[in-house]
C-alpha cells in the first residue's frame, strides 16, 4: 500500500517529463527557436512534481501514524484511560495495534475491539486519501508545467533555480541535524531537572539511578550526581591516553624522521587498520584477552584486580587512539618547515638532535590539539566501556577498581525502556547534555590550537 | 675570543673540532636511541594488531564448523500420523533412534532418556518436522538425516571442553562422554561447514544461532543510509564547494559539518530516540531508523570527500566549459561531478563502512531485541551485525564466544571488501592533473 504513492509519483513525473519535451520539440520543430534544450523543458516539469509531491508523501507518512494513534486513543470512550500512567496508555494502544493486526490474546474488553475496528478503518482511509492527494497535486502541478511551455520560456532558469534551491536545502541538513540534537538534549534536560535539581546533578557524589516502583517503596530513593561517573570516565581516560600518548608519538617521530620511505608506506595504512576497526570488536577483545590477563598479572604479583578493571576498557581505547595521535603528530611534525630542519642540520644538530630540540617544540600546539582530540574521542567512546567497564558509579581514581563511564550510564539507562517521563532515562538524556557540551568545547578548543598554527607557518 | 668562554672542566688548548668529536659519540647513541624507542612503539602497535586478529580467529574458526550426527529415523505412523501434521512426536522418534545407537542405555528410563535426548539440538525436532510436512509420504518410512549435537557436545568435539578436568568441573559427564564416544565410534559423528550460521537468525541456543537477521537488518540500515546520506551529501558538498558565497551562513554551516563529525556516536542514538522514535513516532528496533540515524552521522564524511574529490578538479576544465557557453550548472553537473565521482564513490564507500561497524546508536534505538527472523522490509524489528555481536557477547552460553568471534570475522570481512573496493576504485578510475 505504501508502494502505490511512490509508484504513481514516478509514473507523474516520466509523464510529465515526456509531455513537456514533446510540447518543446513540436514548436522547435514548428520554426521557432526555442530559448531552453527540449531537455529543460522536460526536466522542468519532472522536478516540479517531483519536490513538492514527495515532501508531501513524506511527511504525510511520518504524521500519519501519531496522528491515527491520536485519533483512536482520542476516540476511546470516558473514563478507559484515567489512572494510567504514560506506560499504561501505551501499553493500551499497543494491545488494540495487535488486535487490529488480528493477534488476539485471551478477550480483550469491547472498547478495545472497537478501537481496532477504527484503527483499521482509518488507515485505509489514509490509503486511499493519499493516493488521491499524490495524483490530484501531481495532475495540477503537470499542468501547470505543461502551460508554461512556450518558445522563450527560460526552462533552464527554471531547472537551475530548483536545483540550487534543493541543494542549498542539502547543506542546511547539517544545521538542523545540530539544532536537533541541542533542542532534543536540552528538552529532555529540563524535563529531567524538573525532577531533580541541578546543584544535586551537578555537585552530587552519590549515582543510584533508580526509581521506585512503587509510591511507598523504602530506600528505592534515586540519586543522580554526575560527579564519580565523570571521575570514571576521566580516569579511563587518562590510562587510554598514557597507553595511546606515548605509543602513538613515538611512532610518528619515527615514521617522520627516521623511517625508509618503504618502511613508511607499509607501516601507515597497517595503523590505520588500528582505527578502522570497529569499537564493539575492541570491546569483544578486552573482555577475552586483555581484561583476563590484567587480572592473572595482577593476581600474580599480589595485587587485587577487578575483573572490569578500568585499566582494561582504559588500554583497549588507547590502542585504539594510537592511529589517531599518531596520524596527527606526523601531520604536525610534516607541516614544520624546512627551512628549521635545514637550519638545525646546519648548524651541526644529529637528526636526533633536530628532532626533540626544533622539530618537536615547533610542531607540540598541533600535536597538543591532536591529544585533545583524541580525547574527547575517549570521552565520546561508548562501545569498548559499555562491553568491558563496570556498571556502579564509585568515586575513585584506582585504575584497577572498576569505574564507569557517562556514556555507559547512558546505554544502560536506555536499553530496552520506553517511556520518556521518569528522571531514570531522562537523566541518561542530562548526561547525553553534559558529553555534548564536554566534547564541543574540547574539538573547537583543540581545532582553533590546530588552525591557529597552521596560519603562523603558512 | 672563543678560546675564553670554554667551560673550566675543558683543557684550554682543545679545538672546537675535536670538542664536537668527542661528544658526538654520545649524541649519535641518543638519537639511535631515539630510533629504537620508535620502533618499539611501532611494533607494539603491530604487535596489539596481532594479538587482536590471532585472537579472533583463533576462537572464531571453530564456529565456522557444527558437529552434527547422522540418524537413522524411523518416522512411526503412531507417534506421527498424518492427520495431526503438522504436530507430532517428533522428538520421541529423534530419541528413539538416538537410543538405538547409544550402547547400554535404557530409554524406557524417563530420566536417561531425556540425557541422550539432549545430546540433539534442540532445533533437531523442527527440521525433521518441517521435512514430514514438506513430504507426507516420509511417514512410515526410515530417513537418514543429518542433525546438529547440542552446544556442550558441539565443545566436547572441537575439543574445547577437556576431558582431562574433574567431571564435577566438567558441563558434560563421563558417562555423556561414553555416548558420545561410542556414537564417534560407529562414524555417526561429522563435522560439516556450519550453514546455520549464515541461514539462521539469532536464537537462545548457541547451535542454532546464526547471523541472518543480522546481516538483514544491516543492510536495511545501510540502503537507507545510502539512499539519504548519498544524495544530501552530494547536494551539500557541491552547493559549499561550487556555488555558496563566502558568507556568515555558509561558514557557519561548514563549522557546523566539522563538528557533526566529531560529535559522539552515542549523542546521535539520544537525538534519534528523542526525535525519531519520540516525537515523530517510528517504530522502535526498525533498520529504517537506524539508517536515518547512521546516515546523519554519514553525511559529514561524504561532504567532506566529495569536496576534496570535486577541489581536485582542474580549473582549466572549468573555465574551458565556461569559455563555450556553459552554465555554471552545466559545468558542475556535466564536466566537474563526473571527473570527481571516483573520489566521492571512495569517500562514500569509505562512511559507509564505518556506519556499518557503529554500535551505539543502534543499541540506543533498541536495535539489540532478541528477534529470531529476519526483517524482510526496513520497518521490521531486527537486529545489526555490530549489535548482534553485542548481544552475543553478553550471552552466557559458552557456545557463543566463538560464535561472536565467528561473527566479528564476518564483520571484519565485509569491512575489508568495501575498503577493498574503495581503494581499487581510487586507483583504477583516480586522474592525476
Amino acid at each position: 500500500m505504501t508502494t502505490l504513492p511512490f509508484l504513481l509519483l514516478i509514473l507523474a513525473v516520466i509523464v510529465g517529463y515526456v509531455l513537456n519535451r514533446v510540447a518543446a520539440k513540436t514548436i522547435r520543430d514548428g520554426g521557432n527557436r526555442l530559448h531552453s534544450m527540449t531537455s529543460y523543458h522536460g526536466m522542468f516539469s519532472a522536478l516540479l512534481i517531483l519536490v513538492p509531491v514527495l515532501t508531501f508523501i513524506l511527511l504525510w507518512l511520518v504524521l500519519r501514524g501519531p496522528v491515527i494513534d491520536g485519533m483512536v486513543m482520542g476516540g476511546l470512550p470516558d473514563g478507559v484511560l484515567v489512572d494510567l500512567d504514560s506506560g499504561g496508555v501505551q501499553l493500551v494502544l499497543a494491545e488494540i495495534k495487535s488486535v487490529s493486526r488480528g493477534q488476539v490474546f485471551g478477550t480483550p474488553e469491547d472498547w478495545k475491539i472497537a478501537a481496532a475496528d477504527r484503527f483499521v478503518i482509518l488507515h485505509q482511509r489514509a490509503d486511499w486519501l493519499l493516493i488521491a492527494a499524490v495524483a490530484a497535486i501531481s495532475l495540477l502541478l503537470m499542468g501547470f508545467a505543461r502551460s508554461r511551455v512556450t518558445a522563450d520560456f527560460r526552462a533552464r532558469q527554471g531547472v537551475e533555480g530548483i536545483v540550487s534551491g534543493l541543494m542549498i536545502f542539502c547543506s542546511t541538513v547539517a544545521i538542523f541535524t545540530t539544532i536537533g540534537i541541542i533542542v532534543s538534549l536540552t528538552y529532555e534536560t529540563f524535563r529531567f531537572l524538573e525532577a531533580v535539581p541541578l546543584t544535586d546533578f551537578l555537585f552530587g557524589v552519590n549515582w543510584e539511578p533508580q526509581i521506585p516502583l512503587r509510591e511507598d517503596q523504602i530506600a528505592a530513593e534515586g540519586a543522580f550526581g554526575w560527579l564519580p561517573v565523570f571521575l570514571g570516565t576521566i580516569v579511563i581516560t587518562v590510562v587510554a591516553l598514557v597507553v595511546a600518548v606515548p605509543i602513538g608519538l613515538f611512532s610518528a617521530i619515527y615514521l617522520n624522521e627516521f623511517a625508509p620511505r618503504k618502511l613508511r608506506s607499509v607501516v601507515k595504512p597497517v595503523l590505520e587498520i588500528l582505527a578502522g576497526v570497529p569499537t564493539v570488536v575492541y570491546g569483544f577483545f578486552a573482555i577475552l584477552v586483555v581484561a583476563p590477563a590484567i587480572r592473572s598479572l595482577g593476581q600474580s604479583i599480589g595485587l587485587d584486580v577487578a575483573p572490569n578493571t578500568a585499566l582494561a576498557a582504559g588500554g583497549v581505547m588507547g590502542i585504539m587512539l594510537i592511529p589517531f595521535i599518531s596520524s596527527f603528530a606526523d601531520d604536525a611534525l610534516s607541516a614544520v618547515p624546512q627551512t628549521l630542519r635545514d637550519g638545525a642540520l646546519g648548524l651541526g644538530a644529529t637528526r636526533g638532535e633536530m628532532m626533540t630540540t626544533v622539530l618537536f617544540p615547533a610542531a607540540l600546539p598541533g600535536i597538543v590539539g591532536g591529544v585533545l582530540l583524541a580525547v574527547s574521542r575517549a570521552i565520546g567512546e561508548t562501545m569498548i566501556v559499555v562491553m568491558a567497564a563496570g556498571l556502579i558509579a564509585k568515586l575513585t581514581i584506582n585504575p584497577l577498581d572498576s569505574v564507569t563511564t557517562v556514556t555507559v550510564q547512558i546505554v544502560t539507562l536506555l536499553i530496552g525502556d520506553t517511556s520518556f517521563d521518569n528522571p531514570k532515562t531522562l537523566a541518561a538524556f542530562a548526561l547525553g547534555m553534559m558529553l555534548f557540551l564536554v566534547t564541543l568545547m574540547i574539538n573547537i578548543f583543540a581545532l582553533r590550537i590546530v588552525r591557529k598554527y597552521r596560519e603562523a607557518y603558512d | 675570543m672563543t678560546d675564553f668562554t670554554t667551560g673550566a672542566g675543558v683543557p684550554r688548548n682543545t679545538t672546537s673540532t675535536e670538542l664536537v668529536a668527542a661528544s658526538l659519540k654520545r649524541r649519535r647513541r641518543k638519537q639511535s636511541r631515539l630510533q629504537w624507542i620508535g620502533l618499539g612503539a611501532i611494533s607494539v602497535a603491530f604487535l596489539m594488531l596481532f594479538i587482536l586478529v590471532s585472537s579472533l580467529i583463533s576462537t572464531g574458526w571453530q564456529a565456522f564448523t557444527q558437529t552434527h550426527v547422522t540418524l537413522e529415523v524411523y518416522v512411526d505412523p503412531e507417534e506421527i500420523p498424518v492427520d495431526r501434521l503438522p504436530r507430532g512426536g517428533f522428538d520421541d522418534a529423534l530419541a528413539a533412534s538416538l537410543g538405538k545407537m547409544v550402547p547400554g542405555v535404557d530409554m524406557s528410563d524417563r530420566k536417561t532418556a531425556r540425557a541422550v535426548e539432549s545430546i540433539l539440538s534442540n532445533g533437531a525436532q523442527f527440521s525433521l518436522r518441517d521435512m514430514v510436512v514438506a513430504d507426507p509420504d516420509l511417514i512410515g518410512q526410515t530417513i537418514t538425516m543429518k542433525v546438529p549435537v547440542s552446544d556442550p557436545y558441539d565443545q566436547l568435539n572441537k575439543g574445547l571442553i577437556e576431558r582431562e578436568t574433574p567431571e564435577e568441573n566438567r558441563r558434560v559427564k563421563n558417562n555423556e562422554i561414553a555416548w558420545f564416544d561410542a556414537l564417534v565410534a560407529q562414524g555417526a559423528i561429522s563435522k560439516p561447514f556450519n550453514l546455520a550460521l549464515f541461514k539462521n537468525a539469532d536464537s537462545r541456543f548457541p547451535e542454532q544461532a546464526g547471523l541472518k537477521g543480522a546481516l538483514v537488518g544491516s543492510f536495511w540500515a545501510l540502503l537507507t543510509c545510502f539512499l539519504i546520506a548519498f544524495p544530501l551529501g552530494i547536494g551539500s558538498a557541491i552547493y559549499l564547494e561550487e556555488f555558496a558565497p563566502k558568507n556568515k551562513l555558509s561558514d557557519f554551516i561548514e563549522v557546523n559539518i566539522n563538528n557533526l563529525a566529531a560529535v559522539p556516536s552515542v549523542v546521535f542514538g539520544l537525538l534519534a530516540l528523542a526525535v525519531f522514535i519520540g516525537w515523530f513516532g517510528l517504530p522502535r528496533s526498525a533498520p529504517f531508523v537506524g539508517g536515518l540515524t547512521l546516515a546523519l552521522m554519514t553525511m559529514p564524511t561524504i561532504i567532506i570527500a566529495t569536496r576534496a574529490a570535486l577541489k581536485a578538479v582542474p580549473p582549466s576544465i572549468r573555465e574551458a566549459a565556461l569559455g563555450l557557453g556553459a552554465s555554471r550548472q552545466q559545468v558542475v553537473f556535466q564536466h566537474v561531478l563526473p571527473l570527481a565521482m571516483p573520489g566521492v564513490l571512495t569517500g562514500t564507500i569509505i562512511g559507509l563502512a564505518q556506519a556499518l561497524g557503529e554500535t551505539a546508536p543502534l543499541l540506543l534505538i533498541g536495535m539489540n531485541a532478541f528477534i529470531t527472523s529476519a526483517a524482510s522490509s526496513p520497518f521490521d524489528s531486527a537486529t545489526a551485525l555490530p549489535t548482534q555481536i553485542f548481544i552475543w557477547a553478553d550471552s552466557p552460553e559458552r557456545g557463543f564466544v566463538s560464535r561472536t568471534s565467528a561473527a566479528i570475522l564476518v564483520l571484519l570481512g565485509f569491512l575489508v571488501i568495501m575498503n577493498a573496493i574503495a581503494i581499487y576504485l581510487r586507483q583504477k578510475f583516480e586522474r592525476k592533473w
